[in-house]
């Protein structure tokens, strides 16, 4: 007769299955504990989630280090992306402490959605549209209207990131201009290969030479100055970004996220900024809440 | 053998207490359930929620949007053409990894398994600087008139060279696992090189090579940081399913859960044909 064999020893990888999966289960019970433990106020070293245009990255960082020296419970964190992307995030929940846009627009869905107040919505900064083309030019572009010139590449942003909506402002204002051809915004969106996500992929492509052209602000063409050149674009044709920040409805650290846009507003704030080569506030428009 | 009352009455107490239901249960296997169901949760809640928020009307409504149906097509075109090529390059090479012997064919198999752990996005970056405009062969290409980024056929690059390590890993072991013995046997009988490969080596191997070329085809489908970086994004040229869903989470949310969903049903269609496939083979094998 044959008897069954005892259910323990058919799990004879371990002498002791059940000491095991205690073990197992302790061991992981810990190490998830160990992950999510969070810090409470207090003098508590503070972590500020800051969502930020990809044009801010340089300025931004900097400010972010400045504001660590004079608070130095407080480490901001940033997150820098397009700014359509970064407002799709905080509408569905991300936690952001502070939203800094690179246009009105993208900062509006986010009062509509409801997690940013439009009373406490401010203008920091502006900027101002250029056309980068690569060091050695392998287009030969000298002037504007070169941009429309049959079989050159354009890499643009996409339509709903700020620079890319500002970069299409600019075609059909220069359009209406009589020192373009009507059809000067038709023809130089023929010419265009890539729509980016942010407009730091557009002045990698430019500056990696991938590109024969592409638009993005003053701001990012200073930063690659060995790599690319620019073209100025008139003021009548430019458009005045305008850059608004604001905190979050339902930020944890609401006076941190306070005292840092105090800071970004501040003369220490603006000068760093300028540094980077933004317009100053002042000189541009203000917030316009969305229509209601 | 059924139990007669004299056999219940020779048991102990102990014996008949342990044949009590409740000691039946196996604890070790509801305790792993438990174990398993949070993560399990985990993986399956984010797919459940995504076919939740669209209503049927909404998907078919954007099906024939034509900018997600160009997004659908593109993809469908970019990754057939990939998974071929794949097939037809990477056969030669993952027989040569399974049966050559020559030295470093341990650092090839490391270096052809690379692109599996980049970064998509480092994928892309090296693309662009070897066949980008001014890249190593890129200038050479660009000198004879032709631009490989921003174009489809960038698209296919992109995907092939960061999924097609998933073929030749599968090829390559399912080359190595063929009995040699077999081989011989059809030498023996006079079968040339390819005769033995055509009619032995490959059929043996058939199962594990679909199961290859399906998760080549998966990956391939679902590649973004590469082809973005080195393909661009414009709609009808390079604008993969992938890169709708991340332009479209801004712009248009229903269009954008409407493709994943279709990205979803393909790539779960794949997976179980892949596990279904596999698992007639085992059973004929056996």
């Amino acid at each position: 007769m044959v008897t069954a064999q005892p259910a323990s020893r058919r799990f004879h990888a371990v002498r002791s299955p059940h000491l095991f999966v205690a073990s197992l289960l302790i061991t992981l019970l810990l190490a998830v504990s160990a992950c999510t433990g969070t810090n409470s106020g207090g003098s508590q070293p503070i972590t500020l989630n800051v969502f930020a245009a990809a044009s801010l990255q340089g300025a931004f960082t900097k400010i972010g280090s400045q504001f660590h020296t004079a608070h130095s419970n407080v480490t901001v964190s940033f997150n820098f992306g397009g700014s359509d992307t970064l407002a799709g995030q905080i509408t569905q929940g991300a936690p952001a402490d502070v939203f800094a846009s690179a246009n009105v627009a993208q900062m509006n869905v986010v009062v509509k959605g409801g997690q940013i107040s439009s009373s406490a919505v401010q203008v920091f900064a502006h900027n101002r549209l250029v056309v980068i083309v690569p060091k050695n030019n392998p287009a030969n572009i000298q002037t504007l209207q070169d941009l429309a010139k049959p079989g050159i590449k354009i890499v643009l942003a996409a339509k709903t990131v700020p620079v890319g909506g500002y970069a299409l402002t600019f075609l059909s204002k220069a359009s209406a201009d009589p020192s373009f051809s009507a059809s000067y915004q038709a023809n130089v969106l023929k010419n265009v290969v890539s729509y980016e996500t942010d407009v730091k992929s557009v002045l990698s492509k430019i500056a990696l030479g991938e590109g024969d052209a592409g638009i993005v602000y003053t701001t990012d063409a200073a930063t690659e100055p060995n790599s690319v050149t620019t073209i100025a674009i008139p003021d009548a044709f430019n458009v005045i970004a305008t850059y608004p920040i604001a905190p979050l409805k339902n930020s944890k650290q609401s006076s941190t996220a306070q005292q840092f846009i105090a800071y970004v507003m501040s003369s220490d704030g603006q000068n760093v900024l300028a540094s980077y080569g933004f317009i100053a506030a002042s000189q541009g428009p203000q917030y316009t809440p969305p229509a209601s | 053998m059924a139990e007669t009352a004299a056999t219940q009455l020779l048991k102990t107490r102990h014996e008949r207490r342990q044949e009590a239901t409740w000691h039946r249960v196996d604890w070790r296997k509801v305790a792993l359930l438990l174990a398993s169901l949070p993560f399990l949760l985990f993986l399956l809640l984010p797919l459940l929620a995504l076919v939740l928020r669209a209503t049927p009307a909404d998907i078919l409504a954007h099906l024939v949007d034509p900018s997600v149906a160009q997004a659908i097509q593109l993809s469908l075109v970019t990754t057939l053409c990939t998974l071929g090529l794949t097939v037809i390059g990477g056969t030669p090479l993952a027989y040569l990894l399974a049966r050559g012997t020559f030295p470093g064919r341990t650092i090839l198999d490391a270096l052809l398994d690379l692109p599996i752990v980049m970064p998509p996005a480092v994928a892309g970056i090296a693309l662009l600087v070897a066949f980008g405009r001014f890249g190593l062969l890129g200038h050479w290409l660009n000198a004879l008139g032709i631009d490989i980024a921003f174009t489809p056929v960038a698209v296919v690059m992109a995907q092939t060279f960061v999924a097609a390590p998933f073929y030749i890993k599968a090829a390559s072991t399912a080359f190595a696992n063929v009995n040699h013995d077999i081989e011989d046997a059809a030498a023996v009988d006079g079968a040339g090189p390819f005769g033995v490969f055509g009619r032995i080596t490959l059929p043996l191997s058939i199962a594990a090579l679909m199961g290859g070329a399906l998760m080549t085809w998966a990956r391939a489908l679902g590649e973004f940081g590469a082809t973005i970086i080195f393909a661009g994004n414009f709609p009808g040229r390079t604008q993969t399913m992938p890169l709708a869903i991340y332009l479209g989470f801004e712009l248009d949310l229903s269009a954008a859960i409407t493709l994943a969903i279709v990205l979803l049903v393909m790539s779960f269609a794949i997976l179980l044909l892949v596990r279904w496939a596999l698992r007639q083979r085992i059973q004929t094998d056996q």
